[in-house]
């Protein structure tokens, strides 16, 4: 391959590369070549919970680790990380999903379903009266 | 604090700063060109930490009594520069950006946790703020060093050994003597070059080994020296020259 004439660019890192002027056909990537993934979870403070923020490419945990703190750990608050293998992630298909169809018609399960609010209400009342009644 | 502590505490911040700096600048380089897109946003955050580490240390520097920062950094000649050999190498292959990565900052950590007992306050402050985010680089240097050595491939262990052959006469340049270790040690500010380098080492040696690399004899590798006094590779003016062309279109402009 003729590295005379390559290409010259407005950056001079590009420049540098000594990239051939002359394009080379692309030839596709290896079979297999291709890096796993893995899913991040997030957590902003200690005793928080983890959340998923997201998945990365890693040819291994330990770069999974690396990659995972600069992806979503390098501006806001975070004081650790889980990195899970995509593949070891264990979940429903998506066809099942009529499984969860109807439970949004089951309001009963709700926690608004319980009207205890007057309950509460009434207490506070009377705890302020016997309050009010003791400081007098 | 007298003239000569003082001179030896100016000299050993220069080292610093200028080593961060220029280290900063050569591995912003790989930004948009490394190899895969995770590794790119990981090298050029940590090209942005040393660039914030070269900050902090001239600050210490204008403290003393030396112009602001943005002058040290960009207007002064090659010959006043005091970075070692090692970081102004330019590199086309990934592999000598990453074996200089580790054998560069297997140093700052243990320069760092030397200095984190410094009897020189403002650098002790420094050396514990950063200790997190050098810990981070050099488990990134060690990971990947790993990974391309006996974890790796034949084309892997290759390329990373024949980084290594190329880049160990340089690394040891990072040791050279400072003549005024003698005040540096009796000022209590850092303990000395030659510590450093044991300590560096200790470190360095069982790693590459343990990662399927051949070391030579240490003793039998001529350092690269000079660049302490200000003597370098043909390869820092050219880098000073473009890290500074847009600072000398207008040196008063605001940012």
């Amino acid at each position: 391959m003729s590295r005379t004439v390559t290409l010259q660019s407005l950056d001079p890192r590009v420049t540098r590369l000594e990239i051939p002027a002359e394009q080379q056909p692309f030839e596709g990537v290896p079979e297999g070549s291709h890096l796993q993934t893995f899913e991040v979870f997030h957590q902003a403070k200690s005793g928080a919970r983890h959340i998923h923020v997201g998945s990365i490419h890693a040819p291994n945990a330990e770069l999974a680790m690396v990659f995972a703190k600069e992806q979503y750990a390098r501006r806001s608050q975070c004081v650790n990380l889980w990195v899970v293998k995509t593949s070891e992630i264990i979940t429903f298909a998506p066809e099942d999903a009529d499984l969860f169809a109807t439970t949004p018609d089951k309001d009963y399960r709700d926690a608004s379903g319980y009207k205890v609010m007057q309950k509460i209400l009434a207490w506070k009342q009377r705890t302020e009266q016997q309050q009010s009644q003791q400081s007098q | 604090m007298t003239a000569d502590h003082r001179a030896a505490l100016e000299d050993l911040l220069f080292r610093m700063a200028d080593d961060a700096l220029i280290y900063g600048h050569r591995n912003s380089e790989w930004t948009g060109l490394a190899p895969i897109l995770e590794e790119d946003i990981a090298f050029s955050s940590i090209a942005q930490d040393k660039l914030g580490h070269a900050l902090a240390l001239y600050h210490l520097l204008t403290d003393l009594g030396n112009p602001d920062p943005d002058t040290l950094a960009f207007t002064r000649d090659e010959q006043q520069f005091r970075c070692c050999h090692l970081v102004e190498l330019p590199t086309q292959d990934y592999a000598v950006a990453l074996m200089r990565h580790a054998l560069f900052d297997y140093a700052e950590q243990n320069r760092y946790a030397l200095l984190e007992q410094s009897t020189y306050q403002p650098l002790a402050e420094l050396a514990r703020k950063v200790r997190g985010e050098i810990k981070y680089h050099v488990f990134h240097a060690s990971t990947w060093l790993r990974l391309l050595g006996n974890e790796g491939t034949d084309e892997s262990r290759m390329r990373m050994q024949a980084a290594l052959d190329m880049l160990l006469p340089y690394a040891l340049g990072i040791f050279e003597p400072s003549p005024y270790e003698q005040e540096l040690r009796s000022a209590g500010i850092f303990p000395g070059e030659e510590e450093l380098k044991q300590r560096w080492l200790e470190d360095v040696v069982p790693l590459l080994e343990s990662a399927g690399y051949r070391l030579p004899a240490i003793e039998t590798i001529e350092p690269a020296y000079g660049g302490r006094r200000g003597y370098h590779t043909e390869h820092l003016q050219p880098l000073i020259e473009e890290m500074t062309v847009v600072f000398r279109i207008d040196p008063d402009a605001e940012w």
